[in-house]
């Protein structure tokens, strides 16, 4: 409904919306986009998961590891529970500093030319 | 939960407590009714015009997403259980990574009103749509109907009556409410709502929080050393073990319940429809970087709360606290830093708690029903049935209907469903939305083969492999607990199906896809790619 209503208004101006992906996705910036994209995304969640299984993995099967003390009533359980959200709040925030300095330039650049293009 | 009730509140306490519930029913409303004068268009209607900023979704995200099972169940069984009961917080906070990383930004760029728009854009839409609303359905009728019989009995709890007619006339005001909620607010009216509950829910736990901790001089080793030492388990209290994995079985459950909750989140529907409120894809990710934030603070709350109810209140077997399968650890926690019973100060704050706990069943409730007849109303009515030609106009007559028949089904099904034990709707929900949901998402968005096929194939899948082994675990038959407590089917042994159906997904998508000649999904792969990453084309804000 909403494609039909799109292709209309880019066809009043002489392009089609398949026409203008095809344009980008065949464009160096948008290869060089998703390079970006995924360099940072696959081995990010690939290494907060390793890392949250071995977090509950240890909690079934390295007890003895887990309830040694640290500090006081503080014991290993506790720190490495603490230390995923830690890494969770360090990796969200490197994704968005990633995000806003190497990836939304491009994806701006990007989106801008095709709205331009298409009329939109 | 416990059938067994204890009265929380009495005379002047419920009085007192029904006069905040009143209050709670009179702000919402007033927000429904407000929000309800605004929707103009399909796109406020399904996406509060796409117009909230990161901040505010972020916060209804919270508000979505910490039910009253997280509040009151998690710090109860922190009190009960000691450290195991934090488990459960852990998989529900790493879990948004996979809704940073992978999913809302890209989400938020192709689709429009459901998770099924997001799968239909490159996919046929007849047996993806159908496929997809199935799974949407099935998921937030599980976790709506864990809401509403946990709201029965909270609700009986937190106003200190335990007659059942009083919980089934509980069960039926909320399901009356969040049909007025959804069938006029929308999802404006929705997100709003959230945004109320969220920001009171931080208030209350962080007031209750700095209280407990000043009991111990903001010294965290101290309180989990009254917490170890009131338990009775001493240092074990503070190690893993209490609850989950005491045997192989059990270990291997536990694990397989981590598994559902980190992967299950980015594929809850009601999650999911949030990202499309926002205007660009930039807006989703901030909203998701504050979610993030705030669940996070929460659940570190909760941590506080649990260990000070372990410490503070009475725990001991048939303690209010203990019959209550936990739940009332948190209301009895705030009775007990606000001066105690009997006084003015611990009559306040238990007040205050329950009030938060019943906003936050509200808020839920009404997530997960407009949720459900959005993709009543859009997949099945406007694109299956209507096959697109359906006019907005009747789309949105179809959608408020489709509003009041889901919550009435949810009356219907949750008043029989209050004799049985239903905590595990919740985590089948996760369950069915890793299996199904998310290797349907993450396919379509990563592997240009993928097809109509794969997608069908994996959702189905995924969701009748969790549903299946659910019914033919311990939690269909064989123990006193169980659906069938005197039959005896129960052939797979983990009560949590994720670390089987997780990879059945998966591989009936992979499966499909290869089996089907269908390559057509293929040509409009660049056109979806393009357009999640750069937002070439997406859908914008409406103008107001």
């Amino acid at each position: 409904m909403a494609r039909t209503r799109r292709g209309t208004a880019a066809r009043s101006r002489g392009r089609s919306d398949s026409q203008s992906y095809s344009d980008l996705a065949a464009d160096p910036g948008f290869a060089e986009l998703k390079r970006r994209y995924r360099r940072f995304a696959i081995p990010a969640t690939i290494a907060f998961l390793v890392w949250y299984v071995t977090y509950v993995v240890c909690n079934n099967w390295a007890r003895g590891f887990m309830g040694t003390r640290v500090v006081g009533h503080i014991n290993v359980a506790l720190v490495f529970g603490l230390l995923q959200f830690l890494s969770t709040f360090v990796i969200a925030y490197l994704y968005a500093r990633y995000a806003g300095r190497r990836l939304d330039p491009l994806s701006t650049q990007l989106r801008e030319r095709f709205e331009s293009e298409t009329g939109r | 939960m416990s059938p067994l009730l204890v009265p929380l509140a009495a005379g002047d306490n419920r009085a007192l407590t029904i006069t905040l519930f009143l209050a709670v029913v009179v702000v919402t409303l007033g927000i429904t009714f407000w929000a309800s004068r605004q929707n103009k268009s399909a796109a406020d209607y399904y996406a509060g015009g796409r117009s909230f900023t990161g901040f505010q979704n972020g916060l209804a995200i919270g508000g979505d997403y910490m039910s009253a099972a997280s509040f009151l169940g998690i710090s109860g069984s922190i009190a009960l259980y000691g450290y195991d009961g934090f488990l459960y917080s852990i998989g529900f906070l790493v879990a948004w990574l996979v809704a940073l990383l992978l999913v809302a930004e890209l989400l938020r760029n192709s689709g429009r009103y459901t998770m099924a728009d997001q799968l239909a854009y490159r996919m046929r839409q007849v047996p993806v749509r159908s496929a997809a609303a199935s799974s949407t359905i099935v998921v937030s009728i599980f976790y709506l109907l864990a809401q509403m019989v946990g709201a029965g009995s909270l609700v009986g709890l937190l106003l200190g009556v335990s007659s059942p007619g009083v919980k089934n006339l509980v069960i039926i005001g909320v399901g009356i409410l969040m049909i007025v909620y959804v069938t006029l607010g929308g999802m404006k009216g929705t997100t709003w709502v959230q945004i109320v509950k969220a920001v009171l829910l931080i208030i209350g736990t962080l007031l209750i929080t700095i209280l407990v901790l000043a009991q111990f001089h903001f010294n965290l080793s101290e309180l989990l050393g009254a917490a170890a030492q009131k338990s009775g388990k001493g240092e074990a209290f503070l190690q893993p073990g209490q609850l989950y994995g005491r045997d192989l079985v059990g270990k291997f459950d536990f694990l397989s319940l981590g598994l559902a909750l980190v992967l299950g989140t980015a594929g809850l529907p009601h999650i999911l429809v949030r990202f499309y409120t926002t205007p660009t894809a930039q807006t989703a990710r901030k909203s998701v970087l504050w979610a993030i934030g705030l669940i996070g603070a929460f659940y570190l709350m909760t941590l506080v709360l649990g260990f000070g109810a372990a410490a503070l209140v009475d725990t001991a077997k048939g303690s209010p606290v203990a019959t209550s399968s936990g739940n009332a650890a948190s209301p009895l926690l705030a009775q007990a830093v606000g001066g105690g019973e009997g006084t003015l100060g611990g009559a306040v704050l238990l007040a205050l708690i329950s009030a938060v706990a019943f906003a936050t069943i509200l808020a839920v409730v009404a997530g997960l029903t407009l949720t459900s007849a959005s993709s009543l109303a859009h997949d099945i009515y406007a694109n299956v049935i209507k096959k697109g030609k359906a006019s907005e106009r009747s789309e949105m007559v179809v959608v408020r209907i489709a509003a009041f028949a889901i919550g009435a089904v949810a009356i219907a099904l949750a008043i029989p469903a209050q004799r049985l034990n239903i905590a595990f709707l919740v985590a089948l929900a996760f369950a069915v939305a890793a299996s199904a949901n998310l290797p349907a998402l993450l396919f379509n968005l990563f592997w240009r083969r993928f097809n109509t096929v794969g997608a069908t194939a994996s959702i189905y899948g995924g969701l009748i492999a969790a549903v299946v082994l659910v019914i033919f675990s311990p939690v269909g038959s064989g123990t006193e607990t169980s659906l069938f407590p005197h039959a005896h089917f129960a052939w797979f042994p983990l009560r949590n199906p994720g670390l089987v159906s997780i990879p059945i997904g998966f591989l009936c998508g992979i499966v499909g896809t290869l089996v089907s000649k269908d390559t057509e999904s293929q040509k409009r792969y660049d056109e979806l790619e393009v357009r999640s990453l750069t937002g070439a084309g997406a859908e914008k804000a409406t103008a107001h």
